[in-house]
């Protein structure tokens, strides 16, 4: 079912107005990363716990445009408890909708408001997912340690 | 004015972003495809026309920035722009003058290329960086400067105009404060010399750096004006062909004096050209004639948005084409990309000037800045932009 663009602007800006788990945290268990665009002024911090294979925890924080902001806040509610595979496969299709490809569309829900997103805010939208992928690499290269 | 010169404006924009670069008008372009079409040739090295031509061409780009900032034309160094103009002065020069516990004076609103070199150099050689106090309007005053001045300073290092807040910098008395004291004075022109007169002797420079894509002239070249007197102690950054007298087997070599030494290799020669041309427009129109129509657009944009209630100004007061602003609530780059859709371009960001959010409180801005090209057309189309932004975004999302 296609978004409605009314519907799908609220659901954004909801998300940049009441970000989900926008918040530090000082716990040394959790895997911190700084993604920043290049090419804008987007700067997010962000901290995820794995336990067992699973992303139990997953928090935010920082300054980020209207975008950044709420896929930051939707991409976190949707990966919240999944397995190291469920979430690298939900940020995998991620990256192919908004590159315009191929993708599985009922396994992203909410994130397919950003489907067909202007181009200059490609990077934008690809924040959180970058990051969050970062961590995964830093996890699974046992970095974690060294770069909490 | 003379809008009619510049073919990006017969494109419906409002270009704002003067700061970062400016468009380049058609005699300029004329130029420079002039030497790539019709003479192309390298400098110093042909006994042929085109070369001879060449030689002409490049070298009378000193004579015409040597009149346009009053300095001698053997002071004249051409860079790659702005950045390394000011990295020479710290890494090839101030390097062999300071010592550990030596003084340099700066301000957090400086550019990061003012700053993060003498990071460097104190982290090399124990240099001891003081940043000047900015007042209540983030604007740096002579007292200030005069108040962070100890037996030790060696160097102020300021912008003539900053970048962000654009207050004009009085560097007359402190250049004359600098001379009494014993200390030198490097001067970032970036966003002055583009601007307004500036005077190298009068005020009492040691070194003025600037862009010439800043100033109506191609990216990829710079100025950096430095004393004569300093040039024997300066260290090139760079070493190669154009720069030596002779070298030989045993190690032996000796570098050419004067600005030959500093430009090594081929030079952006189409952009040095380019340069004198843009110089040559600018002195047409007049550089006081250029900042007076800055300041009453400015002007005028600062009394329209202050009857807008949700628009934060930062700097009303500075005397430039400069104002930094917020939609109250808005990330600032989510009202650049507003503005966008209207065809009005602008900047978001720290402009890298990252240590004034220490004294603003905030990270990000809006940056207006004007040129000669802009008009009340484009000040009240922003205003009307802005006016409007209650449905932002419904625009960008």
């Amino acid at each position: 079912m296609d978004i409605d663009s009314n519907l799908r602007r609220e659901i954004i800006l909801d998300n940049y107005q009441n970000p989900y788990k926008k918040e530090k945290t000082n716990d040394s268990s959790y895997v911190k990363v700084n993604s920043n665009n290049e090419s804008c002024i987007d700067n997010l911090d962000f901290f995820v716990k794995v336990e067992d294979g699973k992303l139990v925890d997953i928090c935010f924080d920082g300054e980020a445009c209207a975008i950044s902001t709420s896929a930051s806040s939707i991409l976190i509610r949707s990966l919240i408890g999944k397995s190291i595979e469920e979430v690298k496969n939900i940020l995998e299709n991620y990256k192919r909708m908004i590159n315009e490809e191929e993708y599985d569309k009922e396994l992203l829900g909410e994130l397919n408001v950003y489907f067909g997103i202007q181009p200059n805010r490609k990077n934008c939208a690809l924040l959180p997912s970058k990051a969050i992928n970062e961590i995964l690499r830093r996890v699974s290269d046992g970095e974690d340690n060294q770069n909490r | 004015m003379n809008r009619e010169d510049f073919p990006m404006l017969q494109k419906d924009i409002v270009y704002f972003d003067n700061g970062a670069t400016t468009l380049k008008p058609r005699s300029v372009v004329d130029k420079m495809v002039h030497y790539l079409e019709d003479y192309t040739s390298n400098i110093h090295r042909g006994d042929y026309d085109a070369a001879l031509r060449t030689n002409e061409e490049y070298d009378g780009v000193r004579k015409i920035v040597g009149d346009f900032v009053n300095c001698d034309l053997e002071e004249v160094i051409f860079t790659s722009g702005c950045t390394m103009s000011l990295n020479m002065v710290v890494f090839g020069f101030m390097k062999n003058y300071l010592h550990k516990g030596d003084e340099v004076i700066l301000s957090k609103a400086e550019h990061a290329s003012n700053i993060l070199p003498w990071i460097k150099l104190s982290e090399e050689i124990g240099i001891v960086l003081k940043f000047a106090k900015l007042g209540n309007d983030y604007e740096l005053s002579l007292d200030s400067i005069k108040e962070a001045i100890t037996p030790k300073t060696k160097v102020i290092s300021i912008a003539h105009v900053s970048n962000v807040i654009g207050d004009v910098r009085d560097i007359s008395p402190i250049g004359k404060l600098c001379k009494e004291n014993n200390i030198l004075f490097n001067v970032d022109g970036a966003q002055s010399v583009p601007h307004m007169k500036v005077d190298f002797k009068e005020s009492n420079i040691d070194f003025l750096s600037f862009s010439s894509h800043k100033m109506c002239g191609p990216t990829g070249v710079g100025v950096l004006v430095m004393k004569k007197e300093h040039m024997n102690r300066c260290n090139p950054l760079c070493y190669g062909g154009g720069m030596n007298q002779f070298f030989e087997a045993d190690g032996s070599y000796e570098l050419k004096s004067g600005p030959s030494k500093f430009e090594a290799g081929t030079p952006p020669i189409a952009e040095v050209i380019g340069l004198g041309e843009a110089i040559k427009y600018l002195e047409k129109i007049g550089m006081d004639n250029i900042h007076k129509h800055e300041v009453e657009l400015k002007k005028l944009l600062v009394e329209e948005l202050e009857k807008i209630p949700n628009i934060i100004l930062y700097n009303k007061k500075a005397d430039s084409g400069i104002l930094a602003f917020n939609i109250d609530g808005v990330f600032a780059q989510d009202t650049s990309i507003y503005l966008n859709s209207y065809n009005i371009y602008v900047r978001a960001g720290n402009h890298c000037a990252k240590m004034l959010k220490d004294d603003m409180k905030i990270k990000n801005t809006v940056r207006v800045s004007m040129y000669l090209y802009n008009n009340k057309e484009d000040v009240l189309k922003l205003v009307d932009v802005l006016k409007r932004s209650e449905d932002i975004f419904k625009v960008i999302i």
